[in-house]
């Protein structure tokens, strides 16, 4: 079908569009077009740079380098109004309506000019003139927070056309929906695309959702354009090979010592997620000593409430942690019985306290004991003091002082003071979430070779990342994490890399 | 904190002389009736004793992140604990009694302010609002049992508890015209802080405080552990009034509401939750409050003036305390925190 007569139709093109973030090159002159009235899909990996794409465009960054052409037109786009003003607008990944509004009055209230007194009667007739010609509608008069997820997420899109946005970016639109919430929602966007002469640009980790809904796709790798096309013309291989890259796996070097028994155990795991619409399902999942088992997975399939499981944070409704072949519920002394160790992502925010020293945030493991191992009631400032500024040194922590608040550390050696933490003494079972996030090359050789050196001393690691090259680099074994279920298992000698990426895409 | 104890009161200065009284003559006054002669110690130091227990009621739960302002409930139903022991067992020694008035009152001083901490865990309550709705549910409870249940026939104008038998009165310090609460106040503060800063307790609170994720990470009872340090934060504020009605009133009644659970936030936050920097700060605005009735006599000064005085220094304090690391001088590097 063709676009309705005197509705603009409009195309974005950006070329050699290049972003950096000092030293860091986020997007390194990407061109893309994306033609008018088509569904175009952009893939790519966490930190490929698709959301920095999408926010140059939006107006959030101003590029380092290159132009961007909407409607065969340079623009200048200095701020998400000039974005509004040319017609182009973006749903986000999680709700942005107020949630104590109705529908009618989170629509009215978004407007660039939003009247000074609301007259209702007009403002109401003109909605439902304006409903009538969407292909769908949402209930205007009910609250934002008793709307499905699903309606709230038809209701941001009709939001976008009723602020008269032409040109629509969706930032993982379905990524709290269910799979038949998310097939609704984006069947809808693509009639609009087909009838009303909408444009979109949707980022998605989902192969397919390009498959079945887009038209075109561009794949964007660590920052650069890889590839892209006709959907027609591409199958799920060549779109994980684009996205992925043909890496070399690492050479597993400096594992040593066989694997030993079983040490974690996971049997039929069931819990809620963040959102409290979906759940995470663990049938089965081991690690032994001496291995360490990478968990691959696409941001927000469920990788962080596992942590949360196996520290004690999220409850279960079915299913049971066994470490070391005894029922594991994290508290303190279990932790201790079976030698459990955290490394939880972003160390200063989930795993220190920021305003106490860097001696003291070493000693939280073991200030309520003797070396002995029995309890003790009275604290020993001056031997925890030396004892921390010993572990400090032995992990290389730079430091002013010991004394110093941890929060006056750099990333790195906020990372090196917790690794030195929960590296001290013998570690049965070692767990770890993106130790590496946001740290330089050197920490990160470093904190690599002590998760090492952890694992060939025995300890049976879970390594839960979403830098696949780090995945990679350390893992003996990987598994792959989708939809808050365990998806995929292999060896990390023979890991097939495209086969990885298809299901950390959601598809086998 | 000093800074801001200065800025609060060079306001007040401000506002007395928009008022047409001179700053010169207040502080004057204050110093005078608050620290000028042995009789106005005497007295400062008299109001010193509830004022540190209550800070400790804001303190001991503000190293584990929560605002307890409700302090004043705990005050009075300990007051009123001790009253009814009294009035149960008035044969008892007067030791013994004097003891069991101080274990009910930290009783059930603890269990209510214990209360709301777990209330705070189980149940997502906001501690700081909880807190002070609890205040005046105590306050009621407290009027309806010396009007009621409690009440001497003859206490007339002003219903009491009945007066405490001698024995059970508590006197003062050896050599002091001060009664043994600031005693107990003292040594309740050096005993708070030895518990936060060189017990396994108190670290274990300060993890909470400093990152409730990290201390869940930890594995610690962090349940368990707010219940106990409200509840002691509490129970101190207990046996304040306790030793209000032991050492002062002599029986229970409404003049137990004197504030003193207000007062204790500010004293707590001018001390920065410190335990021991309680002692001084308490004793500072232990003495505005003994002048309040000096400066309205010679001055011609409302009653609400030592009000209008703690709430300009609260509201330095609070100020510092948003503007702290967002201006260069407040940097830490630059300014060192201790």
């Amino acid at each position: 079908m063709t676009a309705r007569a005197g509705v603009e139709t409009i195309g974005v093109e950006t070329i050699g569009l290049t972003m950096r973030f000092g030293a860091f090159t986020a997007l390194d002159a990407v061109s893309l077009k994306v033609r008018p009235g088509s569904f175009h899909a952009l893939l790519g990996e966490n930190g490929a740079g698709k959301s920095t794409l999408v926010k140059c465009i939006m107006g959030f960054n101003r590029p380092t380098a290159g132009s961007i052409l909407v409607g065969d037109r340079e623009a200048a786009i200095p701020d998400p109004r000039a974005a509004h003003a040319l017609g182009l607008g973006m749903v986000y990944q999680h709700f942005t309506l107020a949630g104590a509004l109705t529908a009618a009055e989170n629509l009215v209230i978004s407007r660039d000019d939003p009247p000074g007194i609301v007259n209702w009667a007009k403002e109401r007739a003109a909605l439902d003139a304006f409903m009538d010609r969407m292909p769908f509608r949402a209930p205007l008069d009910v609250p934002v927070n008793r709307l499905a997820a699903g309606e709230r997420q038809k209701l941001e899109l009709l939001k976008q056309l009723y602020l008269g946005r032409r040109f629509l970016i969706l930032d993982e639109p379905t990524s709290v929906l269910t799979p038949s919430e998310a097939d609704e929602l984006l069947g809808m966007v693509r009639g609009l695309t087909e009838t009303d002469g909408l444009t979109v640009l949707m980022i998605t980790h989902k192969f397919r959702e390009v498959t079945a809904f887009a038209d075109t796709v561009s794949v964007l790798r660590r920052g650069r354009y890889v590839g892209g096309g006709t959907v027609a013309d591409l199958d799920h291989g060549a779109m994980a090979e684009m996205m992925i890259g043909d890496r070399q796996i690492a050479p597993k070097t400096g594992r040593t010592g066989a694997l030993g028994a079983p040490v974690l155990q996971l049997e039929g795991v069931n819990a809620a997620d963040r959102s409290g619409l979906k759940e995470i399902a663990i049938d089965e999942l081991t690690a032994s000593g001496g291995e360490i088992v990478g968990v691959a997975g696409i941001s927000g399939n469920g990788q962080t409430e596992l942590v949360e499981i196996l520290a004690g944070q999220r409850p279960l409704r079915a299913g049971g942690i066994r470490v070391n072949g005894k029922p594991y519920g994290a508290t303190r002394a279990e932790a201790r019985a079976a030698r459990v160790r955290y490394l939880p992502e972003e160390p200063l925010r989930n795993a220190c306290a920021p305003a106490m020293s860097v001696a003291e945030n070493i000693s939280f493991h073991d200030f309520d004991i003797q070396p002995d191992g029995a309890r003790r009631f009275w604290l020993r400032p001056a031997a925890m003091t030396r004892h921390a500024a010993a572990l400090a040194a032995a992990f290389k922590v730079s430091m002013a002082s010991i004394d110093s608040p941890i929060a006056s550390l750099s990333g790195g050696n906020v990372q090196r003071a917790v690794l030195a933490r929960e590296l001290s003494g013998d570690v049965d079972l070692l767990i770890v979430a993106n130790p590496c996030f946001g740290l330089d090359f050197s920490a990160v050789a470093e904190i690599r070779a002590r998760i090492m050196a952890a694992r060939n001393a025995g300890a049976a690691v879970l390594l839960f990342s979403e830098d696949l090259d780090e995945i990679l680099e350390l893992s003996d074994r990987i598994l792959v994490m989708s939809e808050g279920r365990i998806v995929f298992e292999t060896e990390g000698a023979s890991a097939d890399m495209a086969l990885i990426g298809q299901h950390m895409a959601g598809h086998a | 904190m000093t800074a801001a104890l200065c800025v609060g009161l060079a306001a007040f200065s401000l506002f007395l002389a928009t008022i047409g009284k001179s700053p010169v003559e207040f502080y004057g006054l204050v110093y005078k009736a608050g620290f000028g002669t042995s009789f106005s110690w005497a007295n400062t130091l008299s109001r010193t004793a509830p004022l540190l227990l209550a800070a400790l009621c804001v303190a001991l739960p503000a190293r584990l992140g929560l605002i307890v302002i409700g302090g004043e409930g705990a005050i009075v139903l300990g007051g009123v604990a001790a009253g009814a022991v009294a009035m149960a067992a008035p044969g008892l020694p007067g030791g013994v009694g004097i003891a069991l008035m101080a274990a009910a009152a930290a009783l059930i001083g603890g269990a209510w302010i214990g209360a709301i901490g777990l209330l705070r865990y189980k149940r997502g309550v906001n501690e700081t609002i909880a807190s002070l709705l609890m205040a005046y549910i105590a306050l009621a409870l407290m009027n309806h049992l010396v009007e009621g249940p409690l009440r001497d026939p003859a206490s007339l104008n002003k219903p009491s508890t009945a007066p405490l038998p001698e024995g059970f009165r508590i006197g003062d310090l050896p050599g002091l015209d001060v009664h043994w609460g600031l005693a107990v106040g003292v040594l309740g503060c050096v005993i708070a802080w030895a518990l936060m800063e060189r017990t396994r307790w108190g670290f274990a609170a300060r993890i909470i405080g400093g990152n409730l994720r990290a201390a869940q990470v930890q594995g610690l009872p962090v349940g368990r552990l707010l219940f106990c340090w409200t509840a002691l934060g509490g129970a101190f504020a207990g046996l304040a009034g306790m030793m209000e009605v032991a050492a002062v009133h002599g029986s229970a009644n409404a003049s137990l509401a004197a504030g003193y659970g207000y007062t204790g936030i500010l004293v707590a936050f001018l001390a920065r939750q410190n335990m021991l920097a309680i002692i001084p700060v308490a004793i500072l605005l232990a003495g505005f409050e003994a002048a309040n009735g000096l400066t309205q006599r010679r001055m011609d000064l409302p009653d609400a003036t030592v009000l209008v005085l703690q709430g300009f220094v609260f509201i330095a304090i609070l100020a510092s305390e948003t503007f702290y690391g967002r201006f260069k001088m407040f940097q830490p590097d630059r300014w060192s925190r201790s």
